[in-house]
């Protein structure tokens, strides 16, 4: 496979690779039972979801297992997708998001983990595709727009969002009063969206 | 609702409640506008969250994928407008009554048309369950990573399941609930329906129950267990 280059400087934003592919048609083809739609749907954003997937799970096994629940949910459920609500994407993550993190709390029953966040800790295999580099794109447009935070919006989110913790878990980790890393998430969320200019 | 609800739209948007407050939320969530909005828009930014994790899964993954749904009917869309629930605090004796009617007929009905997810009777019913005063949570994992939790109130006189990721029972079953009563007798709650994640209200009172069951049982049900309960909650009197 050739190399991706490092910096593909004007690329168009929405590039046809990769995530730049609309699914929300995939979506409602795949709704109507078109298999080969929903493989192209799974090519497009496999590894967006797996790589979600491993951050939050961490363990390459169960990660796997998420991906898969993950898209025989998404067959299953394809009808249900409303583009009035948001974007496939959106949807296709959230889902993800949800059984990953509703894997790690359910494995914390039996072995509670340990509580240090440790963001050194993952080593994920870079994968070198279009699809690849056009997430790096966004990669940076998003990494821009977390800069923009205050550093606890920043930790309270990325605790929240990659390492599966409570909003009351989060307000104990940052040593924040109970109820207030809720309010940082929020916050943060909220500008990470405008200025990333996302969503309404 | 309060402030204090909108304000967990973030934390909803990005799965840091915990389930009680999940579903509390969510059960706001049918009646507030704003917040769907909110939360949909915050799931967009959260979406791009993850944007530098980008790993290929294995391609055996994709082989089983593309098998696996072979065996799962897709849903068909949910047609129909739902209308946004108005709130009911405190309805009077009579009304209750009329309503609790109205209630068991949605139940039917959903039963009838298990793929209407969102039957907004089914939702009221399950949203008086979780804003009870008195409505206490159990919880139970299962070793392959499936969880249920049972809601209980007493003053309903009503409990409801909630299911995660729960694997669906084999061809020619399904999961019976049952009500024990403290003469000990199981009595038959309803089937749940056939999905992972699903809430589903149990059927009959739950005002003295002491336990509540879930077996496997042929596709229709059993008027009594025949076998042992996948899972057993006892109930504190």
């Amino acid at each position: 496979m050739d190399p991706v280059p490092g910096e593909p400087a004007g690329a168009p934003q929405g590039a046809p690779a990769g995530l730049g592919t609309d699914l929300g048609p995939l979506l409602n083809r795949a709704a109507r039972g078109d298999k080969a739609a929903f493989a192209d749907l799974y090519d497009a954003t496999a590894s967006r979801v797996h790589g979600l997937a491993l951050r939050v799970v961490r363990d390459p096994a169960q990660a796997e297992e998420v991906t898969q629940e993950v898209y025989l949910e998404v067959w299953r459920q394809a009808s249900r997708y409303d583009a009035a609500r948001g974007s496939a994407l959106a949807w296709l993550m959230t889902i993800t998001h949800r059984k990953a993190v509703d894997r790690v709390r359910s494995a914390e029953a039996a072995t509670r983990r340990d509580l240090a966040y440790e963001q050194t800790n993952r080593t994920v295999e870079h994968d070198t595709t279009a699809e690849a580099a056009h997430a790096g794109l966004e990669a940076r447009r998003v990494r821009a727009a977390m800069a923009q935070l205050t550093d606890v919006q920043r930790e309270a989110i990325e605790l929240a969002y990659f390492g599966g913790y409570s909003h009351t878990e989060v307000a104990a980790l940052l040593d924040l009063p109970v109820g207030t890393a809720k309010t940082r998430i929020r916050d943060g969320l909220i500008r990470l969206r405008d200025t990333i200019g996302v969503g309404r | 609702m309060t402030d204090h609800d909108h304000a967990l739209s973030g934390a909803y948007a990005v799965d840091a409640l915990d389930a009680d407050e999940r579903a509390r939320f969510e059960a706001h969530l049918t009646t507030c506008a704003d917040c769907r909005a909110e939360v949909d828009s915050l799931r967009e930014a959260a979406a791009l969250l993850g944007a530098d994790d980008v790993v290929a899964p294995p391609p055996s993954l994709r082989d089983d994928i593309l098998a696996g749904i072979d065996r799962i009917r897709p849903l068909p869309p949910v047609t129909g407008t739902v209308t946004p629930l108005r709130r009911r605090h405190r309805l009077p004796l009579l009304m209750s009554a009329a309503a609790a009617v109205v209630l068991l007929l949605g139940v039917g009905l959903a039963w009838l048309r298990p793929w209407h997810d969102e039957q907004p009777a089914r939702l009221t019913a399950a949203e008086r369950i979780l804003a009870a005063p008195d409505a206490t949570r159990l919880e139970k994992s299962f070793p392959d990573g499936s969880r249920a939790t049972v809601v209980l109130s007493r003053s309903e006189g009503k409990a409801l399941i909630r299911t995660k990721a729960m694997a669906l029972a084999p061809a020619g079953k399904a999961y019976e609930l049952w009500l024990q009563t403290p003469a000990g007798v199981m009595e038959p709650a309803g089937l749940m329906p056939d999905q992972p994640d699903t809430t589903y209200v149990l059927k009959g009172d739950a005002t003295d129950a002491t336990g509540i069951g879930i077996t496997v049982e042929p596709d229709g049900g059993s008027p009594q267990p025949t076998s042992a309960p996948i899972a057993l909650f006892a109930l504190d009197s």
